[in-house]
């Protein structure tokens, strides 16, 4: 059972400056896990402390984004290629006076 | 090396972008050659929250932006946004949500339309430091690469 795994950038310092790992897990919490046993800390950046995906942060099995796919459940399979990559966002502070 | 050495044809580029885009905020990047610093490929990207305060790429496209990159050997190195009535200095949330330490965040105010302001800013760790930017010579590769229709789709 092995799954490739991209890490993004900013990411990297858990895995040695490592791009992609390998992994294995029947499920995406599976994987996760399986990689925070190597790369230690890197699973606490994906997941929050109530067990959700973090919002700022996007997972993907081979093209399909994890979030409608069952999140943590998504199950995997050999061969299998997950992406891990930070949400590009940002905004405006709001304006202090209304628009003319 | 420190700044942003940007050809005025990208520069231009983007506040294009901006300009075209504006009431919402436009977004965007400045793809190059992994480890080069040097910003070569202009990809317009799509404001999928489509608003005047906030921005974000959709999913499906920003898989197939760094898949697009990955397959050139390519990272971010501008990654550019539009503050539409505000200046152009990054915000909160553009300070909370800036994830590749490695790029140059780059500021486009469209609030006066007749005077661009252009700004850009390294985001590490929640610490803004803003930088110069530099014009340089356009480069033969640069001008020969057309800029890439917005989106993935």
């Amino acid at each position: 059972m092995a799954i490739d795994v991209r890490v993004p950038t900013i990411l990297r310092s858990y895995t040695g400056g490592a791009k992609n790992v390998e992994g294995s897990g029947n499920t995406l919490a599976a994987l996760l896990d399986d990689l925070d046993s190597r790369h230690s800390g890197i699973r606490e950046r994906l997941v929050t402390e109530s067990g959700d995906l973090h919002r700022f942060v996007n997972i993907y099995v081979n093209d399909e984004d994890v979030r409608f796919t069952g999140a943590l459940d998504t199950t995997l399979a050999d061969g299998d290629s997950v992406t891990i990559l930070p949400a590009v966002a940002g905004g405006s502070p709001p304006r202090l006076t209304p628009p003319r | 090396m420190s700044g942003l050495q940007l050809t005025r044809e990208l520069r231009d580029a983007m506040i294009a972008h901006a300009r075209r885009d504006h009431p919402d905020e436009a977004c965007g990047m400045i793809a190059g050659p992994e480890g080069s610093d040097r910003a070569v490929r202009h990809v317009p990207m799509q404001n999928a929250a489509r608003s005047p305060t906030f921005y974000e790429y959709d999913s499906a496209d920003l898989l197939a932006l760094y898949r697009g990159m990955d397959d050139r050997g390519e990272e971010p190195v501008v990654i550019y946004h539009s503050h539409t009535a505000t200046g152009a200095y990054p915000s909160r949330t553009d300070v909370d949500r800036a994830a590749e330490p490695g790029a140059h965040y780059v500021l486009v105010s469209t609030r006066e339309e007749h005077r661009d302001e252009v700004r850009s800013f390294r985001i590490v760790d929640g610490v803004v430091t803003e930088e110069p930017i530099e014009i340089t010579p356009a480069q033969t590769a640069t001008a020969a690469d057309p800029p890439e229709e917005p989106g993935a789709d």
